[in-house]
């Protein structure tokens, strides 16, 4: 059932922006590890480290106006939208130049002109909201697609289940991108879950196809990207995909990932998507200077994001009450 | 003007929106082709199409996860609840994404969206399908909160809570569906936020919501014809944003305040009405602040002990000449 992604590789131009992608996502994640480990980065944070080939994939494959919509482990997915590197630090640290302000935090971060339409930190809730938004494309004919990312833990809560159902029965232009790194939260996800794979094995339940891949292969994550989004732009409906992958650190920073065997962390470490990636490029002959441009060009960017955000002040006070409603206030009352 | 029942004010608020504006979409259980399990929506599929108006699943969280996607992408989606007490089921959505993501993303989206519900007792439908649960969504900020007493006020506040680019929960209360008023044909809209005297008095303002006013006006009658207590009545017509400036010039006239809520005791809308009238309007209270409601129980199935204990115009009549003792 591991569906062979099958189309032709992609081209060098496409493999050093799937590259790029990735890279910016390495970088950023690790120099917010770093940060956390300073104390500059408060509260908690959920990397993706190990997981980059699926945003990228996806990233490199949506049109500049589609949707995505993510969890609270979304660092990645929004950055790969275009968003910037400095805005995404700065909230993380809780600056003025925060992406939200400081308002949202690492959990929620959001950039709606860059159609990154939020990161959402109640386990399945984002995938109804994706649908809807789906629908809102659908409605006004605009051709847009709804990207929604989640993890395995997700696949057993109600709002998995009525969100793909409702997205099945109107062929709403949703795709679903299960991230399957095998634990939810703390617990193997196989200890939990009455099927063996816990989104594809629920696909036909909705009418869909059941599509396991290869999360760490960002040609294959490319290419069944570029197929979902392609068939639900076209009227297609949605799509649900898993993809399998594995985080390099715990679930959250406060957690050490102590429930994984060694060597189990050691073999999906040698399938690291970028150490894979560069492989294969300089296999199939792309020039080993273009790479390394991407590595310093990344290397940079994260040094001047964090910098800049250092720099930058705290939010200043009275934004706390802001923004409840549209017209920029919280008022209640009269 | 036309009579107008309660029920038929839904859908005449709904289609007044929907015909001057396409973004405005409506989906819900049973909402389209059955004409709603009330019958307040009946019409608007035959008018607007089933693109427009939809019936759904029986999935409270997919219905309002995609009102909310779809209001932060262009549209002015209504959503139905049917049984307000269903809003348990969904109340995540309501609460942790409705309310909070455009706070959260530092104003880059709005929910320009209306969740209606039928709210409250009455119809004999047993605990889980007769809670007024107005003070849940009071309690969140974020929401909007809306509770019409009568035919006229439902078209009108429906369709300002449409025109509203905040999230709105519009309580329709049950018991009211059946009941009748003259109702503007043409565009009506009543903006939210205001409260109005719907009865004027010098001795007592009794600030009830919704099902309550009726019953509070009845008791008013009562007390001025058996008692020559003149009571003023203020209906609040909107909890958030809740008109403050009404209730105040009214209390501040009056010296006395009992508020009629059919919430259960605890933490009902009035306990919050009473708090910022003895706040701000200490010194100018003649008598401690009461509050009628049902008590903190869920409602009971059988007719004799719903109506038991719902609060009554006999039981406002019976608290105030307490007060007047």
């Amino acid at each position: 059932m591991v569906a062979a992604a099958n189309a032709a590789a992609p081209d060098e131009v496409t493999r050093l922006e799937l590259y790029r992608l990735m890279q910016a996502c390495r970088v950023m994640e690790q120099r917010a590890y770093d940060l956390f480990m300073q104390n500059l980065v408060k509260g908690t944070s959920h990397l993706a480290l190990g997981q980059e080939a699926i945003a990228a994939g996806f990233g490199a494959a949506m049109r500049h106006d589609d949707y995505t919509f993510c969890t609270y482990r979304g660092h990645n997915h929004t950055l790969v939208r275009g968003v910037s590197m400095t805005g995404i630090l700065g909230e993380l640290m809780g600056r003025e130049c925060g992406l939200l302000s400081g308002k949202g935090g690492s959990m929620h971060l959001m950039d709606v002109e860059k159609g990154a339409m939020g990161s959402y930190a109640i386990i399945g809730s984002h995938m109804p909201i994706a649908a809807g938004a789906a629908w809102s494309a659908q409605y006004r004919g605009s051709g847009q697609v709804a990207v929604c990312f989640f993890g395995d833990g997700t696949t057993n809560i109600g709002a998995f289940h009525e969100a793909i159902n409702f997205a099945a029965i109107w062929d709403l232009p949703v795709v679903f991108v299960c991230e399957n790194n095998l634990y939810m939260e703390y617990t193997p996800i196989s200890e939990v879950t009455a099927v063996d794979n816990p989104a594809a094995d629920r696909a036909s339940a909705y009418g869909l196809e059941p599509v396991v891949v290869d999360g760490n292969d960002a040609d294959v994550m490319y290419a069944v990207a570029k197929a979902a989004i392609e068939k639900a732009r076209s009227g297609g409906g949605p799509s649900l995909i898993e993809a399998l992958t594995y985080r390099h650190g715990g679930h959250s920073r406060a957690d050490p990932g102590k429930y994984r065997p060694d060597e189990e962390v050691a073999a999906w470490k040698e399938r690291d998507p970028l150490k894979i990636y560069r492989a294969r490029m300089l296999d199939d002959g792309i020039d080993e200077t273009a790479i390394v441009a991407i590595e310093e060009e990344q290397a940079a960017r994260v040094d001047k994001a964090e910098e800049t955000a250092r720099n930058s002040g705290p939010p200043p006070l009275e934004i706390a009450a802001t923004d409840v409603w549209a017209d920029g206030s919280s008022r209640w009352r009269n | 003007m036309a009579q107008l029942s309660y029920r038929e004010a839904v859908s005449a608020g709904i289609a007044q929106e929907m015909r001057r504006d396409n973004s405005v979409v409506f989906i819900g259980e049973d909402i389209a082709a059955a004409g709603g399990v009330f019958k307040t929506t009946e019409g608007l599929l035959d008018e607007f199409g089933p693109l427009r108006v939809r019936d759904t699943p029986i999935s409270e969280q997919a219905i309002l996860g995609a009102v909310a996607g779809a209001a932060m992408t262009g549209l002015r989606p209504i959503a139905e609840i049917m049984f307000s007490d269903f809003f348990a089921v969904c109340w995540d959505i309501v609460v942790n994404q409705i309310a909070k993501t455009r706070f959260m993303s530092d104003g880059q989206c709005s929910f320009p969206l209306v969740i209606k519900s039928g709210n409250g007792g009455g119809a004999r439908f047993g605990a889980q399908h007769s809670q007024s649960v107005e003070n849940w969504a009071m309690a969140v900020p974020g929401l909007k909160v809306v509770a019409p007493s009568n035919a006229a006020d439902l078209k009108g506040l429906l369709a300002a809570s449409i025109r509203d680019p905040d999230p709105v929960l519009f309580f329709e209360q049950k018991s009211l569906y059946g009941t009748k008023c003259e109702v503007p044909e043409g565009e009506h809209v009543v903006p939210l936020g205001q409260a109005a005297v719907v009865r004027e008095g010098t001795d007592v303002t009794i600030v009830a919501l919704a099902a309550m006013v009726p019953r509070a006006l009845k008791a008013a009658e009562t007390l001025q014809s058996e008692h020559n207590i003149s009571a003023e009545v203020v209906d609040v017509r909107c909890l958030v944003p809740l008109d403050t400036t009404t209730i105040f010039s009214s209390v501040s006239k009056t010296g006395r305040l009992v508020t009629v809520e059919e919430n259960p005791r605890l933490c009902g809308w009035g306990a919050e009405v009473s708090s910022l009238v003895s706040e701000e309007l200490f010194w100018d209270l003649d008598s401690p602040i009461v509050r009628v409601t049902t008590p903190h129980i869920p409602l009971p199935s059988a007719d004799t002990l719903e109506d038991a204990v719902m609060p009554s115009s006999a039981r406002i009549v019976e608290n105030i000449l307490k007060l007047a003792d």
